[in-house]
């Protein structure tokens, strides 16, 4: 059912925690559902200098979250605004057609994350950097 | 340990149809030898599943392609014919699909559908039961014991209740025939559906029990087989397997439904005793013999169920990331579970070749994937953090 690329992300997932003094977090999804993941990005010189995910969730959830730190990391924050769903799918060698919807949902937890990056750095609570 | 998604085929039941594939052709409607011989086969195999459930006659058995035909039959059959009786179905939130679409069916046909509620173990609440039944109510159609949950209902009560209103009662006994003892006649039951591959025979054939004297209305019109209740040629090889499966489950049943209890219960215990935030779900004695349904809590079941893939135990979910739609198990919902402690179920079924030593491997894994999998979920409480 899964490629062996969502599986080795499943079983070895990469970059899996917190960010205790995170410049941004997003979280997406709802137990309800069945997902939900939050990442966390540390941010430097408009860069993705460190990123972490917590996640609820079926196996291609993890491997997905997973999928977007290795992505991520090291991007300016307009570059990975631009990573989409397709682009996480696509980089895993694709994904179920049941789990484009409702699993698929670590790029929207990235983008959300960056979007509280740039709240917080428009209200001064980060500084800049 | 996903018996109840599929159980092999019994060798002795394979033997049994091996005879009738390799030399009998012959058509039971047929009036020389060998159409004789295929007919004393397919008798020989009805008294065998009438024997099981303890039926009047042979003949109240009516051969169908499986569960899903004769709950349909059942279902639909019962409805159309006796539309002058009424028009008001109640059934179960703890149903198999197979009787949950065709009830939902006939309400765009003019019938009205209840589905009663259950407890937090999965039991049927008796007093909705007795409140719902109405003197337009036609026929009430019970799970025997859910596959999911291994609840067994407590159908005699259920069919006092439903007889003194004088509606009919079906019963889906597809997870439990040959399991556990059926009797129709001392339980009052009107009809029941019983599935050959739930017993190790062969897919793609089953059978309804019709009570005589039970008006039904066929699914499939055609040369009149099975008294004109299911036309077409029978299959005679697929009916001696069942008949053969449903002989060895009668034979067997109170050694290895006591050997399954046993195990069961020691596979629970090994589950749930070492992990904190963890359940069972239904009932802790009231339940099949090869049935554990437990939870954990903070972590969705089918990273479990992959993780126990990579070592070699397969078992099933009732998160809806196993299944074709998007919801968790409606049985699980309907007996209050959350949304969330639904994802984290996981069921296992065992089968006439598990053994200790299979279910304390799989017990034994559990420990480290929660853990694994707790450690990378958002819901898990600080205490429980790493």
């Amino acid at each position: 059912m899964y490629t062996e690329k969502v599986m080795d992300h499943f079983k070895n997932p990469r970059n899996v925690g917190e960010i205790p003094d995170a410049d941004g977090v997003g979280t997406v999804g709802n137990p309800v559902c069945g997902d939900l993941m939050t990442i966390y990005i540390k941010v430097k010189d408009n860069r993705l200098v460190d990123i972490k995910f917590k996640t609820f969730g079926c196996g291609s959830a993890i491997a997905t979250s997973s999928m977007i730190t290795e992505l991520a990391k090291g991007k300016t924050l307009e570059e990975g605004l631009k990573i989409s769903r397709a682009n996480v799918a696509d980089e895993l060698g694709g994904l179920p057609a049941i789990k484009m919807h409702c699993s698929n949902l670590a790029a929207d937890a990235l983008h959300a994350a960056i979007e509280d990056y740039y709240k917080k750095h428009e209200k001064g609570e980060v500084k800049n950097k | 340990m996903d018996h109840v998604a599929g159980r092999p085929v019994e060798p002795r039941v394979l033997d049994a149809m091996l005879a009738y594939m390799k030399s009998s052709y012959g058509n039971p409607s047929s009036l020389h030898v060998f159409g004789q011989e295929a007919k004393k086969a397919v008798e020989e195999a009805r008294a065998k599943v009438a024997g099981l459930i303890n039926a009047e006659k042979k003949e109240s058995i009516i051969f169908t392609s499986g569960a899903t035909e004769s709950n349909n039959l059942a279902i639909k059959g019962v409805a159309n014919r006796n539309k002058d009786r009424g028009t008001r179905i109640l059934t179960s939130s703890v149903e198999h699909m197979s009787v949950v679409n065709p009830c939902k069916f006939l309400t765009t046909k003019g019938f009205e559908v209840v589905f009663l509620i259950v407890d937090k173990y999965g039991f049927l609440n008796l007093e909705t039961l007795q409140k719902e039944l109405t003197a337009k109510t036609v026929l009430v159609s019970i799970v025997y014991a859910n596959g999911e949950i291994g609840t067994i209902e407590p159908i005699k009560e259920i069919s006092k209740i439903v007889h003194a209103e004088n509606a009919y009662l079906h019963v889906d006994a597809t997870a439990a025939a040959g399991q556990i003892p059926i009797d129709v006649r001392n339980e009052g039951i009107d009809l029941l559906t019983v599935s050959s591959n739930d017993m190790y025979g062969p897919r793609g054939i089953g059978a309804l029990y019709v009570k005589e004297g039970v008006r039904l209305e066929p699914l499939l019109h055609g040369g009149g087989q099975e008294r004109g209740l299911r036309s077409g040629t029978e299959n005679v090889a697929a009916i001696v397997g069942f008949g053969k499966a449903a002989e060895i489950a009668k034979e067997e049943m109170q050694a290895e439904s006591s050997r399954l209890t046993k195990l069961r219960d020691r596979f629970i215990e090994g589950l749930l005793k070492p992990i904190p935030y963890s359940f069972l779900n239904g009932h802790p004695t009231t339940r099949l013999p090869d049935n554990v349904s437990v939870r954990y809590s903070f972590i969705e079941g089918e990273s479990m169920l992959l993780s126990l893939d990579m070592a070699g135990v397969y078992a099933s979910s009732g998160s809806a990331c196993t299944a074709k739609t998007l919801e968790p198990s409606h049985v699980l919902l309907a007996m209050g579970l959350k949304h969330e402690e639904a994802h984290g179920s996981l069921m296992f079924t065992l089968g006439r070749y598990n053994t200790e030593d299979d279910v304390d491997y799989a017990a034994s894994l559990m420990p480290n994937i929660v853990k694994r999998l707790r450690g990378m979920s958002p819901l898990t409480p600080k205490e429980l953090r790493l």
